[in-house]
């Protein structure tokens, strides 16, 4: 399954989707502010153990989303050690390392079905300049089912390739697969034409719309 | 917006995203490998044009968001937009944008020699404006120390421009999808 979501019950499961998100970044902001390090560091104490007991997500899921950036971590600690001081330099280090951990758990913890109802409600101030929010979700649903069938297809491609001899190129793979997903485009417009997706008059907007869960 | 250009919009998300999904090669004394990643923000630019281009890597973005480890090297979920090479990753909506505007702006007489301009000033020049500075301010380095580290990458932003134009003119050739206002898109 193309996600970082793994399933569970706890309570930081169940919380709103839009109450995580609405919490992450009120602690982006909030770590922005605060420059003292035994601040920060007890941010990260709570955020730990809001994903490793509250949540009782696994330790290496959490490691694999943070060793991303633990190389550039190191440098910028080193970078601080160099330039400002190692006060700083332990501040800056762990408010990335916080809000890299925290955004972690929010994913681990959240359907992406619940994060898209939460960009589609992000979206609804965009109507007044022609966007209809419910054909964002339809966009990022098209996108995240043919991600595997494009990876398939530029996988047939090369497979296709290597057979009559052309092993090397690999730029010789993304004209075809550029063309190919052109023209997928097309045959999906109209089948999505045909099932009245159209661009045509707007329909009234349902009253209670709110995906976010009770407010 | 026709369903036709969501569709573009929605796959070539998707294309980027594969494109993340192939192995990265590494490069010795780097600690990030040159991948394919921006090539797909270079093609969607160049072949979807400004508006469609700039969306798709919108949407691109917000499947990075909602969880699914589309970002070269299997990374996702919104942890990667609060790192602090973060503004790498805002600055391609803006970079696919300007190159399809550019593209735009020499699409009757396009040919590898204006791809290349496109690709270099939207692909390299306005990723590195957006993204050098974003990880000085945000991880509070000097200017110059984090311009210095990124760079390592141009060379292989570089390659990726090329490859991006030669691309896009075989495909403009095959398959032309910007339609200029008022007059039709006939290429060859």
């Amino acid at each position: 399954m193309l996600s970082l979501y793994l399933p569970g019950t706890s309570p930081v499961h169940r919380a709103s989707a839009g109450l995580k998100l609405a919490a992450l970044a009120a602690l982006g902001i909030g770590l922005f502010l605060v420059s003292r390090v035994e601040v920060v560091a007890g941010a990260l104490v709570v955020v730990l153990a809001v994903g490793v007991v509250g949540a009782r997500l696994p330790g290496p899921a959490l490691w694999a989303q943070v060793r991303p950036v633990w190389i550039w971590l190191a440098a910028l600690f080193v970078v601080h050690l160099l330039v400002t001081g190692p006060l700083t330099g332990a501040v800056a280090v762990l408010r990335l390392l916080t809000l890299v951990l925290a955004a972690a758990v929010v994913t681990a913890t959240t359907r992406v079905t619940a994060l898209v109802a939460v960009v589609e409600w992000l979206a609804r101030p965009l109507r007044l300049v022609g966007v209809r929010p419910a054909r964002v979700g339809l966009v990022i649903a098209m996108t995240l089912r043919f991600i595997p069938l494009l990876a398939e297809r530029a996988a047939r491609i090369r497979e296709a390739q290597a057979a009559r001899g052309a092993e090397r190129v690999r730029l010789s793979v993304l004209v075809p697969l550029v063309i190919a997903v052109l023209q997928m485009a097309h045959t999906l417009s109209e089948a999505l034409d045909a099932r009245g997706a159209d661009d045509t008059p707007v329909r009234p907007v349902r009253p209670t719309a709110g995906p976010v869960g009770p407010a | 917006m026709k369903t036709r250009d969501l569709a573009y919009v929605a796959l070539f998300a998707a294309i980027v995203a594969v494109l993340g999904l192939l192995p990265p090669v590494p490069v010795p004394g780097i600690p990030v490998p040159i991948t394919a990643q921006t090539l797909g923000v270079m093609l969607a630019g160049s072949v979807l044009g400004a508006r469609r281009g700039g969306l798709a890597l919108l949407v691109f973005l917000a499947v990075v968001a909602v969880g699914a480890p589309v970002l070269s090297g299997g990374r996702g979920g919104l942890g990667v937009f609060v790192g602090p090479t973060a503004g790498y990753l805002y600055s391609w909506p803006v970079a696919a944008f300007v190159i399809g505007w550019l593209t735009q702006l020499t699409w009757r007489r396009f040919n590898l020699a204006w791809a290349l301009v496109a690709n270099l000033v939207g692909g390299v020049v306005v990723i590195y404006a957006i993204g050098v500075p974003f990880t000085s301010l945000y991880a509070d380095v000097p200017l110059w120390t984090s311009f210095t580290g990124s760079l390592a990458f141009v060379p292989g932003d570089v390659v990726k421009a090329v490859a991006a134009s030669v691309v896009a003119v075989a495909v403009r050739r095959a398959y032309p999808v910007i339609e200029l206002p008022g007059r039709r898109a006939t290429a060859g």
